[in-house]
């Protein structure tokens, strides 16, 4: 008894902790002016997610999402930014345009459906959860699922990632032209 | 479960969400306008799995690991882009990009 209680005050702390790094480094990527600190930022963000997915015993995930993103995703940001190198744009010069004021209202309504849409449908089931086993959200299972029940969308995905990889070579490789012409402005 | 139920973790979800569409709608760079499309698809992707916990069903993992997959196609192309734009001495200003002519 003593012992749940203890692992239950552990959890929420951790969870505290994490929430707060993730909200906080979520709002640091909007608001920094270099983007050079936002894609830090974004890392950090992606970091603490994998803390919550940990807590949510989806392991597989966390690993793929810190090797993945924070790993490949975010090093391949870094290099495009260090590429073209640093634009500071100053989001909040000039005080709130109409344009930063429709945004805030955006975002806020959508907010305001998300919590509308999953408290009418899910309310009902959200304070009980079920119980699952130590294999749920192991690397066995998760290969389990995919090629068995979602052999489909595993398929696709590779599919996806290689029209992207081709797309990718096709957008940074037109522009090769003979040394010494002048390109066109 | 032991912690926080749920609810809270799709509270976070949802404000991740909210975070990244005020900066995929407020900021003019598209370099820091991928990245909050980055963080929307965050948000996106813990609601599945919390929802993947509260079901007891794994599936939702499964979506997640496939929004991660089109999430890393999505930068892929947006950065192409980016690039290539850069080369071309364009200004990097979503308001200014309305055509995609060469």
């Amino acid at each position: 008894m003593i012992v749940a209680s203890v692992g239950n005050v552990l959890v929420w702390a951790v969870w505290i902790v994490a929430a707060f790094a993730c909200l906080a480094s979520g709002a640091a990527v909007v608001s920094f002016s270099n983007p050079f600190y936002s894609a830090l930022a974004l890392i950090g963000n992606l970091g603490s997610l994998a803390v919550l997915y940990l807590l949510l015993s989806a392991e597989f995930v966390a690993a793929a999402q810190v090797l993945v993103y924070a790993g490949a995703v975010m090093v391949m940001f870094l290099f495009v930014i260090a590429y073209i190198g640093p634009r500071i744009e100053s989001p909040w010069a000039g005080g709130p345009g109409w344009q930063a004021v429709g945004a805030v209202l955006a975002a806020g309504a959508l907010l305001v459906e998300i919590v509308v849409v999953i408290g009418l449908k899910a309310s009902g089931h959200l304070a009980h959860s079920e119980h699952v086993g130590a294999a749920f959200g192991s690397p066995a299972e998760i290969g389990r699922l995919f090629l068995t029940d979602h052999l489909l969308a595993f398929e696709i995905t590779s599919i996806v990632l290689l029209v992207a990889a081709i797309g990718g070579v096709v957008l940074g490789a037109h522009s090769r032209r003979p040394a010494g012409e002048v390109p066109p402005l | 479960m032991i912690g926080p139920g749920v609810a809270w973790y799709l509270a976070v979800a949802g404000f991740l969400f909210g975070t990244g569409s005020l900066g995929v709608l407020l900021r003019r760079n598209p370099l820091i306008v991928l990245l909050s499309l980055e963080i929307m698809l965050n948000g996106a992707n813990l609601a599945l799995i919390g929802f993947a916990r509260n079901l007891g069903d794994g599936s939702g993992q499964i979506f997640a690991l496939a929004v991660m997959a089109v999430a890393a196609s999505e930068v892929v192309v947006g950065l192409g882009l980016i690039v290539a734009l850069n080369r071309k001495r364009v200004t990097l200003d979503v308001d200014r990009l309305n055509t995609l002519r060469g």
